[in-house]
Formats: C-alpha cells, structure tokens, sequence
C-alpha cells in the first residue's frame, strides 16, 4: 500500500520546529486555522518541552507544532508530516524520526553552521547525512538572513526583526499550499491592537517568505487540498480545554446556577482555570486556590451552598483530591472533577499525554466509594461531555470525574458551533421553601438521587459530613444495618445512571471479525485505523468508549458477535482489566502503548492486519 | 431577628466528655448567635457552621442552622467555598489546634492571608483527643504525650503570631471558663468584615487536664491575664494595680506596678486593636506566663477590603463591561466561518 501518494493527493502533514522561543505554535495555529478558513478538515498537536525556555540550539528546548489538514474526515493530527520545518540543527535532530520517507525538510540555511550543528549534539558536521535525509528534497532558506532584509527599512530594533522569521517561514508553506493572506493579516490586526507598529512588518515578511518560495522554485510541486462539502453552518476552530471550560460554563447556564471552579495550576490542566477565569461575565467564579486540596474542598464547600462546582486538575492533582472525592460521595453533592491526564507516576512526563488515571478514576478512594467516569474523545466533544458531566453530577447528585488527556486538551480542530437551544435542560432536584416533607437522605425512586437543599433556604436547616448518614435523615450513624444499606445504595445509584446515558454505538457492523475497543483521546488514531480497513473491506468494526462508569447498558450485548476483541489504549491495559471485571467470559486481546504519545495509525492498522489475517 | 438560645440548639445528643471545654464555647455561641441575629439582622438560616476533624468539629451536628462536618484539617477551604458560593451567608468555622495548625495549617494562613469573611472558633487544648491523646502543634516543649513518652522535642506554635504574621485583620482570645467574654469576642468577630480568628483555650479534661490551669485558675485569673480592650490603658490584675508599658530600651512590653517608682494609669499604654501595624500586636499576642500575663478579649481588629466582596465585586464590573453575555454568545465570538 502506498500512503504517501494517497496523503499527497487528499491531506498533508506539516510538523513546524524550532526553539521553544521561535513561535513554532503560532506558526502552526495560523496555517491550521487558514486551512480551516477554507474548509478543510484540521487537526493539531502541539508537542511542547516541560522546560519554558531550555537553553537556545539544544535538543531539550525544541517545540514542535504539527498539523494534519485534509479534504475528508480528519481527526488525527497525523503520524507522520510530509513537510518539516526546522529552524535550527536541534528542531532538525529532535524531530527528524517524525519525518516521511522523502518528506520535504525546510530548513533556516542562517542557523546551520559548525558552532550550532555541534550544540545541538550532531557527531559530524552533516546533519542531514545523519540523520539519513540526504535524498529528501531539502530547502536551505537563509531565512534569518532573508527576514534581516526584508525589514531592514522597518525601524523594528534587530531583536523584533529576527523574531519575526517565523512568519517567513510560514509564508514558504502558504505558497506550497497555496494558502491566502487574510486570515492571518486580520490575525495581525487584531494581535497587535496596542503595538501597530508590528502590523505592516509581520505582513512584509509572510508576503516575501511566499515570494521567496514562488521564485525560487523552492520546491517543485504546490499543493491543494480540495475541500468537501462540509454540514451547513457556522463554524470554529476549538481546543479541547477550551471546550471543556465551555461546556462546564453550558452546564451551568442550563442549570441556571453559578458556575464554581477551585483550582490549582498544573500540566496540562491548567488553561481550563485560565479559560474559565475569563468568562467571569458568565456567572464564574474562579478561585486559584493554595493547593489540590483546597482546589476540591472549595468547591465541595460551594456545592453545598448551591453553585454548581467544578476543580480542575492532572494526575498527580487526583491523587490529592482522593479523600475528598470520598467526602463528596458521602454528602452525595454535585461535584465534576476534570482530569487532564499525563505521563505517570509522579511528576512523569508533565507535557505528555497518557490514560493512565482510568483506574485511579474508578477506584483510588478508601472505602467504597464509586463515582461516576466518562472520558471525552476529541478536542470539541469535551464540551458535550463536560456539559454531561455537569447534568449527570447535578440530576443525580454525585461527583463526576471527566477523563480527557494531553493530547485532546492541546490539539484542536474545526467545530461546527452547537446551539445551546439544542441542548438538554438540567434540573438540579433544589428543594423549594416551606418543604415540610424534606429529609436531607430521602431519595427520588428514578435516580436513587437524595435531594440538595440549599443554605440561606428557611426551615430547611440541616447537617451534613463525611460520618456515614443515617439512611433517610442524614444524622451521623454508627449503625452496621444502615452502613451496608449506605453503601449498597450509593453503588445502586451510581449504577442508575445508566438509564440516562445513550447506547454504546459501533462504527461499522455489529458483528465481524475483530472488534477494536478503545475509549477517550485515542478516538482519531482508532478510527482512522479501522476506517482504512473497513474500506479495504475487512470485517473490523469500532466501539468507543465515553461512558465509563458505569459503562451503557448494551456493552454485553456488542462484545457477542466479534471473533476477537482487542482493547487498546495508552496504558497497561486498565480498561482492559476493568472489562474483565465486569465481562468475565469475554476474552479481550490487549494493545497498550506507554511513551507519552499517541498511538499511530500506521502501527494500529499493522496490528489489526495481523490479528486479522 | 428575634430569636432565644433554644432556636440554636439542635436536637443531636452531645458526646463531649463530662468537663469539656468545648461545652463553655458552645455555651457562648448559643448566646452570641441571637445577639448576632438581632444587631446584624440576620435570619437563622443564613447561618452556616462548617467544621473539620477533632472533637470540636463535631460542633456543627449541635447546632440547629446549616452545618457542614468536612475531613480534616480541610475547614477552611471548604468553608471559603460556601462563602464564595454565597457571600449571604454568615459562616462559622470550628476548627482545633491539630486541624487548624497542623494537618490544615496550609488552608488555615491562605484564608487569612485572603481576607475572606469568615469566622473562626479554633479551640486549642494543646493534644490530640479524639485520637486519644497525642501531642499537638501547641502542646509545650516537653510535653508526656502517648506519642511523646519521653517529652515533646519541638517548639509549638503560638497561634495568635501565626495569624497576626498573616496580616490576619481579626485576633481574639478567651478561655472556655470566661463565657461572658467568649460571647462578646463572638458577637464582634460576626460583625468584622475579614477572617476572624477566636482561639478558645480549652480545657481537655481526659488528655490535658488543666491545659491552661495556670491561667484558668479562678485564684490567680486576673494577676495572670489581661484581657484588652480597644480604647483602654492595659491595666490588670485582681486589684487592677499593673500594666503594661514599652520598655523602649528593649523594645519589648513590661509589667509595672501602679503607684510605685511613681507610675502612674497614664504611664500605662492603650490598646489600640485597630492599628494596621501588626508590631505591638504581635507583641500582645506573645505575651507569655510566668512573666508577663497571657492577653485575652480582641487583640487586633483592622479593616481590609474582603475576599468575598473582591470576587463579588469584580464579578459586577466585568459583567458591567462584556459584549458576552451568554454561552451562545461565547460559542459564537472570536475567529469564526460559514460554510454554505
């Protein structure tokens, strides 16, 4: 099979390199959203050092940006680019293994010279010899030096001429790919409202990056992604924090309360808080508190006083939040606790992505302590099931842990913007003044939910904490009887919330020989791998995984009819263990993936081939 | 409102041991709380009572208004969350010195250090009940606890510098026997705005008896306090003959007697609870037995803007000025395209 000439013709792959300073993600960013613009399908992942600022030219300090854009369905951000920019030795080092066989290499000529070749660690003085990219097609652009004389007339100091090379080497892409100017001159407009002195240069030199391309013949094709017909309708470029800020803020729009976030900075969480704290016009409240704890408690002590409450955190950040997610079990409040996984244990691999939290998720409380789990799939789908989320933890009174990862929370893509009046109302069981029926543990027979009634509400003055309640009046009990009802009865209502969650759907037939069965970030690689066979007409059919626990009703149902079922994931196989649990007589083959990146498509569709042969 | 001691009294059966300090506290919080209700006009139910762990967290379940009972050491950022959630509320928090200062010292100095509009009853009695008699971050240098067989190797806390050193805007002391001044102090933290912090010293009659018996002592209370009040010369004693003025050699506060070395009430300083300066305060809070007395009543009371009514406030001005004003409208703004 020959993917190359496939890609050529529907996608391309383009990785921008260079040191962490260079503005390799902006760069990226404007190409993907112009691509967007134009109506291609787009996908992006920014691969960034945990170092802010490594030391200039090394390895550590590279920052990649790749961005998949295409004609069809796009939801991966590619496995490997067709065009890498690099603009030094390092970006060219750290990100060759990224590179296709025969991918076209943009290099800054200025950048590469004895001193820097050695810094960033090449044995000889041949980096592309090397690197074994000596029959690539390579463009040596003396991109500094071009960007130098491009604004030589600018009045810009040397400093913010040279930071500008950026935009001459995104303007090289926009000849190849024949790209138009006015998104990214409108981008200027708007970027540099307080200095528009920046303006007219920055335009200059993306202007002249092209030309330079187009006069040199710098390479000996130009490209154009046809786009497709797209669904009618306004759309936009989103990330997947972004989106899950957003549907936190819908959530509580719908429910017509305030939304409450107690947070703690950490990788990659931390820009949900960032994002929320803007939309303080939309009833958010936002506290950066003094830890992971306070970040929980602040918002368990907001849940009781009635807002809809939310923290934000990574792994290790879940890790702290573990007793008082038990806490917001016993007082059975509405609580959404976002985890943005990473590589773990311990600090691991902070800017990578991982799913290794699932089993913390489910099961790292004292006590029995269940929760409800469901993990988002994409960049724009964590704003549905952030939104979810939020109408799950405050219809059915309980805390909810969203899983989503690195990899969805930084990439981004095209969405078509939703309207809020296609959404669902939530309806928070608040008890009305004058109740003289309330009892702080009785519960509705549909949910099992007890009901929330709010400080500041006469007559409905009551005590709550993490002693175990008694089962109707919610005083502190000791009682064994009660303890085993207590529990038996928080699992029963967990497990109810099944009845409010769709069917777990298949892509593909429902039955076949092998079902793939994935859940989470991994949605693009999984269905793009399987999406090729099936068209290679392959008996290979897909179930994603949104709602974990507890998981939808017809799961026994759709593991019958696959002569083998293979989970894969990016873990050691904690789905996989937790199916087996509940699915003892299934037999789940495993394909795990522990490096802190995604899987490939490439490597999926190999593994699949095999198991299907 | 009107209401008596009896509409505060929750209908839970009280499990502290007979002689417990904690009793004389809840005794002055259900007479502050109809005098708090009446002079700030407040209905029972904007109460809310928050607590941790230890025995005085159980506190909440015994009073008949709102009450959260939280996990331990986490009081204070749990009640910073039903403050901010909502700033109607009048919010309690019932904290112990091992909740407070040792396991939740963290929350504890941020809630300070923020202002936020809560109070505080930190009960201190120097060791571990519930758990039976451990050493605490208060217990003294020395001190034979179960898990100290041999004495205590490290200094404790004085609560009151931790809190003055937070720039905390309200520092009260009593003594779980002095009722009548427990509710005054309670009556003046609910009217502060700011995080008000009440240490009650508290005697555990199982693991710490006479915890403060060298202050308590109904012989010898009033030589060896001083209980300050805002306004007035620091004059103590049984037959209110000593005071206290600067030594200005040392820079440090000294006990005179009146009418020796021709010593006069005018010589004696004046509290002033109100000076944004927290050096004399701090000073006051420090005092130690046997040499100086230890300073009861309200030590510091400043006013600072309120966490609550910054968030509140910034709220307001930032809905005042946004062109968004729904989720739609959010969806909606910044780079967006049509495809036809």
């Amino acid at each position: 099979m020959d993917i190359t000439k496939r890609i050529e013709i529907d996608d391309v792959v383009i990785r921008f390199s260079g040191d962490s300073g260079d503005g390799m993600q902006l760069t990226g960013t404007l190409f993907a959203d112009t691509a967007a613009l134009l109506g291609d399908g787009v996908s992006t992942f920014p691969d960034y050092p945990a170092e802010i600022r490594a030391p200039q030219g090394t390895v550590s300090g590279v920052s990649g940006f790749q961005v998949h854009i295409g004609s069809g369905i796009i939801c991966t951000p590619g496995d490997y680019c067709d065009v890498l920019i690099a603009m030094n030795p390092a970006a060219l080092r750290a990100n060759a293994k990224w590179a296709k066989k025969g991918a076209t290499i943009i290099v800054d000529a200025d950048e590469f010279n004895e001193k820097t070749v050695q810094r960033a660690g090449f044995a000889t003085l041949n980096p592309f010899e090397e690197l074994g990219l000596q029959d690539n097609n390579i463009i040596m652009a003396p991109i500094t030096s071009l960007t130098k004389e491009s604004l030589k007339d600018s009045g810009l100091d040397n400093k913010a001429i040279v930071r500008s090379k950026n935009m001459f080497a995104l303007g090289i892409c926009y000849f190849i790919y024949d790209h138009p100017f006015e998104f990214t001159f409108k981008y200027f407009k708007n970027k540099f409202k307080k200095k528009p002195e920046l303006i007219e240069p920055n335009k200059k030199v993306l202007v002249d990056g092209y030309n330079y391309a187009a006069n040199t013949h710098a390479h000996a094709n130009t490209y154009k992604v046809i786009s497709k017909k797209k669904d009618k309708g306004t759309y936009r470029s989103i990330s997947g924090n972004q989106a899950t800020a957003w549907g936190l803020i819908a959530a509580a729009e719908k429910a017509n309360l305030p939304l409450f976030c107690g947070s703690y900075p950490i990788t990659p969480a931390t820009n949900i808080l960032e994002e929320l704290a803007i939309h303080k016009n939309l009833n958010v409240k936002t506290l950066q508190v003094e830890d992971e704890i306070a970040g929980i408690c602040t918002a368990i002590g907001a849940a009781f006083a009635g807002n809809f409450a939310v923290t934000t955190t990574s792994g290790p950040g879940l890790s702290l939040k573990s007793e008082a997610l038990g806490l917001a079990v016993m007082t059975e409040l509405p609580l959404v606790v976002v985890d943005v996984q990473r590589g773990g244990p311990s600090t691991g691999l902070p800017t990578k992505t991982e799913q290794s939290d699932l089993s913390q998720a489910l099961y790292g409380r004292n006590g029995e302590c269940p929760v409800v789990v469901i993990a988002a799939s994409s960049p724009s789908d964590c704003f549905h099931y952030a939104f979810q989320s939020g109408k799950i933890a405050m219809e059915h009174m309980t805390p909810v842990i969203l899983l989503t990862d690195g990899f969805i929370a930084n990439g981004s893509e095209p969405w078509k913007i939703p309207s809020m009046k296609d959404y669902p109302a939530i309806s928070p069981p608040i008890v009305p003044e004058g109740d003289a029926d309330y009892k702080p543990y009785k519960r509705d027979a549909l949910r099992l939910a007890r009901r929330w009634a709010l400080p500041e509400t006469k007559g409905l003055e009551h005590r709550i904490g993490g002693l175990e309640k008694d089962f109707i009046s919610g005083e502190a009990s000791h009682d064994p009887v009660n303890h085993q009802k207590m529990v038996d009865i928080r699992a029963a209502k967990v497990a109810l919330v099944q009845d409010f969650i769709p069917n777990q759907e298949i892509i593909g037939e429902t039955g076949g020989d092998l079902l793939v069965v994935g859940w989470g970030g991994t949605f693009g690689h999984l269905f793009s791998a399987v999406d090729y066979l099936q068209k290679e007409g392959k008996k290979i059919s897909l179930a994603h995984f949104n709602y974990i626990n507890p998981l939808p009703k017809n799961t026994d149902e759709i593991f019958k009819n696959f002569k083998t079922i293979i989970v894969c994931e990016l873990n050691l196989g904690q789905f996989a263990d937790y199916l087996r649990t509940k699915f003892y007589n299934v037999r789940f083959e495993q394909y795990n993936k522990v490096q802190g990146l995604p899987f490939t498509v490439i490597e999926l569709k190999e593994k699949f081939e095999q198991l299907l042969k | 409102m009107e209401y008596n001691q009896q509409d505060f009294k929750s209908s839970m059966e009280i499990k502290w041991c007979p002689g417990c300090g904690d009793y004389a506290v809840y005794a002055a919080v259900q007479r502050a709380l109809p005098v708090v209700a009446k002079e700030l006009n407040y209905t029972k139910e904007r109460f809310a009572f928050v607590s941790g762990i230890g025995c005085s967290s159980r506190f909440p379940y015994y009073v008949n208004c709102y009450g959260f009972h939280g996990i331990h050491g986490r009081a204070s950022a749990i009640s910073t969350g039903v403050k901010v959630a909502n700033p109607h509320l009048s919010v309690w928090q019932i904290t112990g010195d091992g909740d407070a200062l040792a396991i939740g010292g963290n929350h504890f100095i941020h809630a300070i250090r923020r202002n936020i509009d809560i109070n505080i009853l930190l009960f201190n009695n120097q060791i571990y009940g519930l758990t039976k008699g451990q050493y605490s971050p208060t217990s003294k240098l020395g001190m034979i606890t179960k898990t100290s067989p041999y004495g205590t190797v490290e200094h404790p806390f004085n609560p009151g510098e931790l809190i003055i050193g937070a720039r905390g805007t309200f520092f009260a002391r009593s003594l779980d026997v002095e009722i009548k001044l427990s509710t005054e102090i309670m009556v003046e933290a609910a009217k502060h705005d700011g995080t008000s912090v009440m240490e009650m010293l508290v005697n555990c009659v199982i693991f710490n008896d006479k915890a403060h018996g060298y202050i308590s002592d109904r012989e010898n209370r009033e030589d060896r306090t001083i209980v300050l009040h805002h306004g007035q010369p620091m004059i103590f004693g049984k037959n209110r003959d000593r005071g206290l003025v600067l030594d200005k050699d040392n820079m440090k506060l000294k006990v005179v007697e009146l009418g020796k070395n021709g010593i006069t009430e005018n010589d004696i300083l004046v509290h002033n609870a109100e000076n944004q300066d927290t050096g004399i305060h701090m000073m006051l809070a420090g005092m130690k037995m046997p040499e100086m007395p230890v300073a009861l009543g309200i030590i510091r009371k400043v006013n600072d803007k309120t966490y609550d009514d910054n968030v509140r406030d910034q709220l307001e001005e930032v809905k005042a000025k946004a062109k968004v004003h729904c989720v739609d409208d959010l969806l909606n703004s910044g780079a967006t395209w049509e495809v036809e």
